[in-house]
């Protein structure tokens, strides 16, 4: 809400500077966005009257002036301006002025001829108008009054960001009304004298809806000139407000809903057919709103109608055909009041709403119907003269203000003081919420302008708010400090982050709603979780995989010539399961390019699948994770892997598809994996073995097997068949050539064998390494390589 | 026996002149081997007489000695130089850098969140998590909006297919938590949010911290210690200046806007409030036993203040170039 400062003054006039009135607002709730002067600032500039205007002898495009300043003598002005004419009122900059951009006025000589002055455009004086050239005073301007003095120009203009629940401050009068209960400055209520009706005529209206419409007033007006023109003063306080001069009622609509709060709306009589209904819009009856927008309604939307169709929408927006017009000579005058629940979520069905809905949606005071509708009648008849009929009042159900309770003790226990009873009741009357002592409490009835005084804790805030949030003291009770838990069984996200680095990972953060074609390509996914509102086209669904992400970010570090790309990221994937949306957390790390940064003393080879395989098993470690080949949309058939633990699937790691790494334009593939979370937070708690004291016998088995056997096979069958003694079985070579067949390789291993009571001897070596290679060459035709 | 010290300095002579192992046992040979000079002297020791004979030993012994002191003494020297050597031949550029691999890092967001979560750690606040695609319950009504709230206005909301919402707030995680565990309740919650908006001061995902804390007796000069303090600890100035501002969230009465004062003027930093009590009565904890306050922060922004970033896209973008300079 934005307005003029001298407005408000006029209402409430504290003895603080702007910036200090603009810092009580934000203090007391009412933020104020921003303060912006009137106009620039500038000096020495007076209203003129043009006595005399001849041509300059020596230049086609100038006039030679005299103007009477209000000082006596006429002042000689040389001027280019388009409109000059004698007669006119118009801004006079004499010598010694200085106006905006620094320009300093002097007596001069232009073109031989001396000039004792300027008259000044609006746009010279930083208030552009929309005429070309000087800017046109009333005829009534008083000749030497300062021209800010004038204008008002020494204004201020003021933009509140008024919260949802302060509804009662949209207007001048309730801003003041608050300035005024946090000052205990005097509030100068504007005098509303009824008008006196002088016919009789009046529109018959009928509430259909009384839950939704608790009042309604109409106002018949003859006999106006809809031409005339609004008042220069009306015009400013409503420019100031931010809203543009339309014509003299709709300005005086406007102006009643900015000066009281009170949404205003005027029909052209002659367009109403009989009398007026509120009641539910009938489906697909269409409108033609003054927006230009034509809507078609449904029994959602209240609507003002006559007796053959909608007139406007209630509390919305009116509609064309029955608006008033320059030529309108009759008119309907509507002040009613609409309950907040009847309007609410209504402009964003329609997708537009006016200063009417914003206020009616968040409560406009119930009592101020009738007082608005004078007001407005008032400044119909002073402006386009006319004559105004009674005043016609409809009922429905008016809202009720229950009595709320509030105890000085919860208050001071809410909010930490320790304030008298005195001290909260003097707060509440202040701010026109006037007290009554009920037993250990004050029982206090919201006034009707208040929709935001329901409960205790409603009354807590305003003496709060009002008692000042700086003057409540910054203090940590000495509550009972306890312990957060430490799970051993749970690993903490940091410690898994930072292993994850350890491993040479970069986290990156990518936006959950992705393009459509990742989560066909990456996770074969045609049935994504679907955004209503997506803001692109390109994230429009939730993802199910991580690694459309992780390929999307490769793709623009290899543009931003990145050499070597190690990601990973943790966050949560949405896939559709069982009617519901299962949401559970993953990690997933892509690495592309060499496996080492580049450096002096390592040759440079490209990160394979066994490399980040090592890192996978690095972050499950000391838990070994099961690889099995397997199958999946965004990876190579021949170089991807389920991983398990325990027999369960807990991810998936393999080098991308070849398919993909054409179609997203890579260079070459990047291995990648996605882990859940849940199995990565999971840890054993150590429970320690004694560790043998006697010496561990080693013995290596080269054994050469089919290329199709594949290593973990054995070492499965070497856990299955290993004697006590064995504690340890790992394949150290890996080796294919000379002396080993086409179609076989030779896989070598090291076996530990160590006992905890005793030394073992020769023959239990023995025995015990047999007992490996008998169950492997019968499992998997292995036989040792001499 | 002038023969004696003749051999004997002829052999410290020849012992001097030697360079290396191999030579100086050639010279030690050629002295005490079995048909070395000394040697050969001591055989002919027997052909002397008795009372000559241990005199003449005695001199010969001594000179045995002294060539065999002056040889051990030689062959250290030798040693020694070497080890000198075969050190200076194998030093080391000690400038060529260290080999091996190198550590990635974490995203400034997650610096700046587990900096947050350490310092409320410290204050006994444990961390709570929940889902990002919210019903309509948990996300707005249970926080006190029903449907139509022009409240919920306040924040665009992205919907899904269903009719649930992406969270707009991490406020629905302590309704979920105070359902579960009830009261007393003392948490943060940090986690991703969305709202419909794009631009540099908005992205459609962002990060926020809620916190919580419901016990007997907490109050709006609690609310105001914790977080000034927080706020002093995080930016690392006890001179930081923070103000409260009454303000309007629909889950808390009396609500408040943090500000601090940067070198800019005051800086919106989060919103805050005690939690209202329709709130704890949708979440079966009785209001008029327990009292707390919440508050909800901008990861993104804390990021950004902590950092000196400008651009809250820069966050998203995901170039390692600016991703790195965190390590």
């Amino acid at each position: 809400m934005q307005f003029s400062e001298q407005w408000l003054r006029s209402w409430v006039d504290p003895s603080l500077k702007s910036e200090q009135l603009s810092y009580l607002l934000t203090m007391a709730g009412l933020e104020v966005e921003e303060t912006t002067a009137a106009a620039p600032a500038f000096s020495g500039v007076v209203v003129a009257e043009v006595v005399e205007v001849v041509p300059h002898e020596n230049a086609d495009r100038l006039r030679v002036t005299r103007v009477n300043v209000g000082g006596g003598e006429l002042v000689q002005i040389v001027c280019g301006a388009p409109n000059v004419a004698v007669g006119l009122k118009v801004p006079c900059a004499l010598p010694g002025a200085e106006l905006p951009g620094d320009f300093k006025i002097k007596p001069t000589k232009m073109r031989g001829v001396e000039s004792n002055g300027m008259l000044c455009s609006g746009k010279e004086l930083g208030v552009p108008d929309d005429v070309d050239g000087l800017l046109v005073l009333p005829s009534d301007a008083p000749v030497g009054t300062s021209i800010r003095d004038y204008l008002g120009l020494d204004d201020v203009l003021f933009t509140l960001k008024i919260t949802p629940n302060r509804a009662d401050c949209l207007s001048i009068r309730g801003i003041a009304r608050e300035v005024a209960a946090l000052t205990s400055s005097p509030l100068t209520e504007v005098a509303i004298p009824a008008v006196a009706p002088s016919h009789d005529e009046t529109v018959a209206v009928t509430i259909a809806e009384p839950a939704r419409c608790g009042r309604y007033l109409g106002r018949v007006i003859r006999n106006i000139d809809a031409s005339a023109p609004t008042p220069a003063w009306m015009r400013r306080r409503l420019e100031r407000s931010g809203l543009r001069s339309v014509s003299a009622v709709v300005d005086v609509t406007n102006y009643v809903l900015l000066e009281l709060g009170q949404p205003l709306h005027a029909f052209d009589l002659s367009r109403l057919d009989g009398g007026i209904t509120v009641r539910m819009a009938r489906d697909g009856e269409e409108l033609a709103c003054l927006n230009d927008k034509t809507v078609r309604l449904d029994p959602g939307f209240m609507v003002i109608a006559d007796d053959s169709r909608a007139l406007a929408i209630a509390g919305v927006m009116g509609g064309e055909p029955s608006s008033v017009t320059p030529a309108s000579r009759d008119i309907f005058l509507e002040s009613a009041f609409f309950a907040p629940e009847a309007i609410a979520g209504r402009s964003r069905v329609l997708g537009f709403g006016s200063d009417s809905s914003f206020r009616y949606e968040r409560g406009v005071d119930f009592e101020l119907q009738r007082a608005a509708s004078e007001r407005a009648t008032a400044l119909i008849l002073e402006i386009c003269g006319g004559e105004a009929g009674p005043v016609s009042e409809a009922l429905g159900t008016l809202p009720q203000r229950d009595v709320v309770r509030v105890r000085p003790a919860r208050v001071n226990r809410l909010i930490g003081t320790d304030l008298s009873d005195d001290a909260i009741a003097a707060i509440l009357g202040r701010l026109g919420l006037p007290v009554q002592r009920d037993g250990d409490a004050f029982a206090v009835r919201a006034p009707s302008f208040r929709f935001d005084i329901e409960i205790e804790a409603d009354l807590v805030e305003e003496v709060a708010r009002v008692y000042g949030y700086d003057a409540i003291p910054d203090r940590v009770s000495a509550s009972r400090m306890s312990m957060l838990e430490l799970p051993q069984d749970t690993q903490p996200r940091a410690v898994l982050r930072r292993k994850v680095v350890a491993r040479d990972y970069q986290e990156v953060i990518n936006y959950a709603f992705v393009d459509e074609a990742w989560e066909r390509d990456f996770a074969a996914n045609t049935d994504p979780v679907r955004l209503i509102n997506p803001i692109a086209s390109q994230m429009s669904v939730m993802r199910s995989t991580l690694i459309g992400g992780l390929v999307d970010v490769l793709v623009a570090n290899i543009n931003r010539k990145q050499a070597r790309v190690r990601l990973f990221e943790l966050a949560r994937i949405f896939v559709k399961h069982d009617g519901a949306i299962a949401q559970p957390e993953k990690l997933g790390g892509l690495a592309w390019g060499a496996r080492a940064p580049e450096q002096w003393g390592i040759k440079s080879e490209r990160v394979d699948f066994y490399d980040v395989k090592a890192d996978v098993e690095a972050l499950f470690a000391p838990r070994r994770p099961e690889f099995v080949r397997s199958a999946h949309p965004a990876l190579h058939p021949g170089r991807c892997a389920e991983v398990r633990i325990d027999g369960v699937k807990v991810g998936v790691i393999g080098e991308l598809h070849p398919r993909w790494v054409q179609s997203y334009d890579l260079p070459s593939a990047p291995v990648v994996f996605e882990l859940d979370l849940a199995a990565l937070d999971a840890v054993e708690r150590v429970s320690a073995r004694p560790v043998s004291k006697f010496q561990a016998a080693r013995r290596d088995l080269a054994l050469v097997v089919d290329e199709a056997v594949e290593a973990g096979s054995l070492l499965a069958t070497f856990a299955a068949a290993a004697s006590p003694i064995v504690s340890d079985v790992s394949l150290f070579d890996v080796y294919r050539g000379r002396g080993v067949d086409e179609g076989k390789k030779s896989l070598a291993f090291r076996v530990t064998l160590q006992d905890a009571t005793r030394t073992l001897t020769d023959d239990d070596v023995e025995a015990a390494v047999r007992g490996l290679l008998d169950a492997v060459a019968a499992g998997h035709g292995a036989r040792l390589r001499l | 026996m002038t023969n004696v010290d003749a051999i004997l300095a002829s052999g410290l002579t020849a012992l001097d002149a030697v360079t290396d192992l191999v030579e100086l046992e050639q010279v030690k040979a050629r002295f005490l081997g079995k048909s070395g000079e000394l040697t050969g002297l001591l055989k002919q020791l027997g052909t002397l007489a008795p009372e000559e004979r241990k005199s003449t030993g005695a001199i010969i012994n001594q000179a045995k000695q002294a060539f065999e002191a002056s040889h051990n003494a030689r062959r250290d020297a030798i040693n020694a130089q070497k080890l000198e050597q075969q050190l200076a031949a194998e030093a080391l550029d000690v400038t060529l850098p260290g080999r091996g691999t190198s550590a990635g890092g974490l995203h400034p967001v997650t610096l700046t969140l587990e900096r947050i979560s350490a310092l409320f750690a410290s204050m006994g606040f444990a961390v709570a998590d929940g889902p990002e695609i919210e019903d309509d319950f948990h996300n707005f009504q249970a926080l006190n909006m029903p449907a139509d709230h022009p409240a919920r206005a306040m924040q665009d909301t992205f919907y899904v297919e269903g009719g649930d919402v992406l969270r707009t707030h991490t406020s629905p995680i302590q309704v979920r938590h105070m359902l579960t565990h009830g009261a007393p309740v003392k948490i943060i919650a940090p986690g991703r949010v969305y709202r419909v908006d794009s631009d540099a001061t908005h992205s459609p995902m962002f990060h926020q911290m809620e916190g919580l804390w419901v016990e007997e007796g907490v109050s709006l000069a609690d609310l105001k210690g914790v977080m000034t303090d927080f706020l002093r600890r995080f930016f690392e100035r006890d001179d930081l200046q923070v103000r409260f501002r009454p303000s309007f969230f629909p889950f808390t009465e009396p609500s408040a806007e943090i500000d601090v004062l940067g070198d800019r003027g005051w800086l919106e930093v989060g919103g805050c409030g005690m939690v209202h009590p329709n709130v704890l009565q949708n979440v079966n904890i009785d209001p008029e036993r327990y009292t707390g306050f919440a508050f909800g922060i901008g990861l993104d922004r804390f990021a950004m203040l902590r950092y000196g970033v400008n651009d809250l896209r820069l966050f998203f973008e995901n170039d390692l170039n600016f991703l790195k300079q965190f390590n």
